[in-house]
């Protein structure tokens, strides 16, 4: 297929950065998104321009690294990541344009890679339990009721990749920090630091400039891991408990 | 007096040190002198460990702050480290090559840990763990340090548990386990298809605790480019911040390499696209030994190539050929039809009709190879693509070949099957766009883990002091081979057990002699990368990095894949040097080497995975036996089977780098057992 791209590109945090139109000629249905700026990028470098800049890993939808707007969506048009979404989902002749995270906690690094540093900063203010290595009890001496394991489980499967603050006309990161915070508060070993918890991490979430959440739910249908929105209900009540606590 | 006692005092050994006769790489190498690892204490197989660890000095809870330790990598190993290390109360610098360390690679793992729990009450025990392990290795690794990795493997359960890890559990709250990877007991502790995710959070959230406590400074984004030397012991590090382009030198008392595997090296693999082989390749060449580099590990059930433009491939969990039956069509011309349209008796079930006894259940290495013969042969399925040959030429083939579902759906009904695999089925319609559950699956073997790696001592001490290694970037515990779920329990073994043990006796030698940023070893180490990257820069070329890198892997695949033989790897060697010559003359990388960009990153590691590659294949021709992962075409038994020849090869092949120019150094550690008799491995 040929397609038409638009592409935002921004040498470094201090340029200004705008859109730029590309041509791109002989992409193939079964490439992902990515392969697909890869073989843009092989064209680049043949006509000594700069190849575009993006963030990527494991391609396989699970480390979080890929970060693309595309088309005004966060990881695009189907509830996935970047990495996984194929060009089977785009028709030959479309135009697309790709576009970085947007949020002013993530400033763009260099075209669409964002500093999403943020987030390790919010787990590192309680997003852990405190377990000092080879003084852990019997695995098998704490049960954990199944179903909140599994709970906690769904909850743990966030990748941080930050689609959800993308997402969110707030720049909210809650979706991220609720699914963190019901991930530990389900589990009985999690107790102990449950509502200290949730306030340092909300405090840090604060302090590093993501907005409120007013509950528009954009996030939650944005997350390519399908981090339910309850999960922000959970965060709020563990708040509000946390503070009659003191 | 049999061989081997004179450094195994009080043990007997089961076998002699082996006598290579061949010598198929003549030419290629020089023979050094014999390496010994005499650091594991002797005594019974299952003291040993406590022994070292009672007879480690250590360091006084006030003397940790002022000593320094830098890991590269924040994978399990890394990342493990790091957080132990830092609650110990070293000053720890921890460094990865992504954006938050939460991305390392180890977070892709599908299957599970194994952990000797035993609690399925079947038998299992910390001696069974080792002994598959070490058969499972074909008898290719350190019986010692095998122990001790089935010995800690509980601790790893606890202690992840502890963190909050939501493994699987049953009804009643308390841990499942699964088998896996052909053993017979239940030992494998999941969190469903993510279970290398949900271990990595447990350690990058250890570790960020420590960042926030102060023990743990982390640098991300940068990538270590080179170690750095002083009066023969490692004392730091060279690394580019990938944003700005600095090259900083970071300095400490002792350096830790946990920085995974290489199988990047033949461009298509299921590895994370940045996973790299520059940190153990400085190393190298620095004077660390590269142990058993040939040992690759092939994964049959991934998703086949789709196009010239595919850039990673991505693994089906195995258990799908309990389920599947594997096949290609008996003619050619069937190829391009809709498999559904093939009847049965056009239908070349090949490995029931080679392998009646084990049918599609043979192990990984017959089903990965019995799959290229056939799309070698011409019976490939899928789309057809092109495959530039290493003479320039360009040949077209079909590399998959059909795992189908149908018999199994029919037998136990579609919902069955999509309760066992639906993660699974789904991940492969996403990418493939075809329903598995009307359409026969497509499958072709991957290159997916690497059993070789920096050689390390029982301490993880490389051959350079002050220099450790672990996790998939070193050689150690698996042999030629790596059962399922052993490599997630090597990482965190090494990383929150094994080394914070380990590294602290090498610590309490301190403090060691300052050095700073003016050192003649610093200074040098830093200009030597600066000129590398500028070199980089100034060439100026035609070719892309990714077009070289594409060459190398086709190469590499070709003749040091799935099977190899004396004669192409011979080939091989020579379009290496000469790719390699290419590669310095004719490579294009544009921007600036003072801000991000991707492509000098992309460039410094496939300098290294060029002069890798090539003593890949020079280990391989060495090596004339087949065992595990290693297939050499002219060592099999009739029925294609692996052809060990322990009388020769039952050694670690330990390269030195030989300079510039000059011929690696092979030395060879026997392989002596005390505890465990060789076997021939046998599927029958
Ligand atoms: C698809 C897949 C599935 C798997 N499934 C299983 C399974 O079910 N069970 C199992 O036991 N094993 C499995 N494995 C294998 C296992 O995941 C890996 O062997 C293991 O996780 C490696 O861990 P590690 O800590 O050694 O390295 P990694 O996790 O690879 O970490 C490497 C680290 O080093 C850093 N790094 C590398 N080079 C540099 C550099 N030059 N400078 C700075 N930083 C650098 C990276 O940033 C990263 O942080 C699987 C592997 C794959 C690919
Ligand atoms: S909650 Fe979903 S969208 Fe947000 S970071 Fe996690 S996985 Fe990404
Ligand atoms: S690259 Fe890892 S999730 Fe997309």
């Amino acid at each position: 297929m040929k397609l038409t791209l638009k592409i935002w590109r921004q040498a470094g945090a201090s340029d200004k950065g705008a859109l730029k139109t590309y041509e791109l000629d002989g992409v193939s249905q079964d490439m992902s998104f990515l392969e697909m700026l890869d073989l843009l990028n092989e064209q680049l470098l043949h006509n000594n321009e700069e190849p575009v800049a993006f963030d990527s890993d494991c391609r396989e939808g699970i480390c979080g690294m890929c970060s693309l707007m595309i088309n005004g969506e966060a990881h695009g048009p189907e509830v996935t990541t970047t990495c996984q979404l194929h060009m089977r989902s785009f028709k030959d002749g479309d135009t697309i344009t790709i576009e970085p995270w947007r949020a002013s906690s993530f400033p763009i690094v260099k075209d669409l890679i964002v500093d999403r540093s943020a987030f390790d900063r919010i787990i590192q203010n309680g997003g852990y339990i405190s377990a000092g290595t080879g003084s852990a009890p019997e695995a098998n001496s704490v049960p954990a009721p199944r179903d909140k394991a599994m709970r906690a489980f769904n909850t743990a499967t966030c990748i941080g990749c930050g689609a959800c603050v993308a997402a969110c006309p707030n720049g909210s990161a809650s979706l991220f920090l609720g699914a963190k915070i019901t991930h530990l508060g389900e589990l009985p070993q999690g107790q102990p630091e449950r509502y200290s918890r949730v306030q340092s991490m909300v405090g840090q979430h604060d302090a590093e400039g993501f907005g409120g959440c007013t509950n528009i739910g954009e996030c939650a249908s944005a997350c390519p891991k399908e981090i339910p929105l309850d999960v922000i209900s959970q965060l709020n009540k563990d708040l509000r408990k946390s503070m009659i606590l003191g | 007096m049999a061989a081997g006692t004179h450094y195994l005092p009080g043990l007997t050994p089961t076998n002699e040190a082996s006598v290579q006769k061949s010598d198929d790489a003549a030419g290629y190498y020089v023979l050094g002198d014999k390496l010994v690892d005499a650091k594991a204490p002797t005594g019974p197989i299952a003291e040993r460990w406590t022994t070292r660890k009672f007879e480690n000095r250590l360091v006084n809870p006030a003397n940790r702050r002022k000593l320094d330790v830098i890991i590269v990598g924040t994978g399990l190993a890394g990342g493990a480290a790091a957080a132990t290390l830092g609650e110990a109360g070293y000053n720890v610098k921890s460094f990865c090559y992504q954006d938050s360390p939460r991305r390392a690679h180890s977070i892709a793992a599908q299957g599970g840990i194994n952990a000797s729990k035993n609690y399925k009450g079947d038998g299992d025990s910390d001696y069974r763990l080792f002994y598959d392990t070490v058969k499972g290795g074909d008898y290719r690794s350190r019986e010692s340090n095998v122990y001790r990795l089935a010995e800690v493997s509980t601790n790893i359960i606890d202690q992840c548990v502890a963190q909050g890890v939501p493994f699987a559990r049953e009804y009643g709250g308390l841990l499942d386990n699964r088998s896996f990877g052909g053993v017979q007991v239940s030992r494998t502790f999941y969190a469903r298809g993510q279970t290398g995710q949900q271990l990595l959070l447990g350690a990058y959230q250890a570790m960020e605790r420590q960042v926030a406590a102060g023990t743990v400074e982390q640098f991300t984004r940068h990538e270590m480019l080179d170690v750095i030397i002083v009066d023969e012991k490692a004392r730091g590090i060279v690394a580019r911040n990938m944003v700005t382009g600095e090259i900083e030198t970071h300095l400490a008392d002792a350096v830790v390499l946990a920085t995974g595997g290489y199988g990047n090296v033949f461009y298509l693999s299921t590895n994370a696209m940045g996973s790299n082989v520059m940190a153990a390749w400085r190393a190298h060449r620095k004077g660390a030994y590269m142990a058993n580099p040939c040992y690759t590990q092939i994964h049959p059930t991934c998703i086949p190539v789709t196009g010239a433009h595919q850039s990673k491939l991505t693994l089906m969990s195995e258990s799908l050929r309990n389920d599947g039956r594997i096949w290609v069509p008996k003619n050619a011309e069937d190829c391009t039809k809709d498999p559904r349209d093939i009847p049965e008796e056009d239908r070349d079930y090949f490995l029931e009709r080679i392998y009646p006894a084990f049918g599609n259940l043979v192990p990984r290495d017959i089903a990965s190879r019995s799959a290229k013969y056939m799309c070698d042969e011409g019976r490939g399925v899928g789309p057809e693509v092109d495959e530039t040959q290493p003479d320039g030429s360009v040949k077209k083939f079909r590399r998959g070949v059909y795992l189908d579902l149908g018999a199994a759906i029919e037998r136990l009904g579609k919902d069955k099957i999509e309760e066992k695999y639906d993660n699974l089925l789904d991940m492969y319609e996403r990418i493939t766009g075809e329903n598995p559950y009307e359409v026969p699956m497509r499958i072709y073997p991957a290159v997916h883990y690497v059993m070789g790696g920096l050689w390390v001592d029982y301490e993880l001490q490389t051959s350079i002091t002050g220099l450790f290694c672990t996790g998939e970037a070193n050689f150690s515990d698996h042999g030629a081979n790596r059962l399922g779920a052993s490599a997630l329990m090597q990482g965190l073994a090494d990383g929150y057990f094994v080394l914070p043990n380990t590294i602290t006796d090498y610590l309490a030698d301190g403090p060691f002699e300052k050095v700073d940023e003016s050192h003649p070893a610093v200074v040098e180490a830093l200009d030597g990368v600066k000129s590398r990257v500028e070199k980089l820069m100034n060439i100026n070329g035609e070719r892309s990095v990714e077009s070289i890198h594409k060459e190398l892997g086709q190469i590499m695949w070709e003749y040091c894949g799935m099977d190899r033989r004396e004669e192409g790897l011979k080939t091989a060697i020579g379009l290496i040097r000469d790719l390699k010559k290419e590669f310095w003359t004719n490579v294009k990388v544009l921007g600036s080497a003072d801000s991000l960009n991707q492509d000098l990153e992309k460039a410094n590691r496939v300098a290294d995975f060029i002069e890798l590659g090539e003593l890949m294949c020079i280990d391989a021709l060495n090596r004339r036996e087949s065992c595990g992962g290693h297939f050499r075409g002219e060592s099999q038994t009739e029925e294609g089977e692996a052809l060990r020849h322990d009388e020769e090869f039952a050694y670690v092949a330990a390269w030195e780098f030989g300079g510039e120019d000059g011929a690696p150094v092979l030395h060879k550690e026997d392989l002596i057992y005390t505890a465990i008799e060789m076997k021939q491995r046998s599927y029958k």
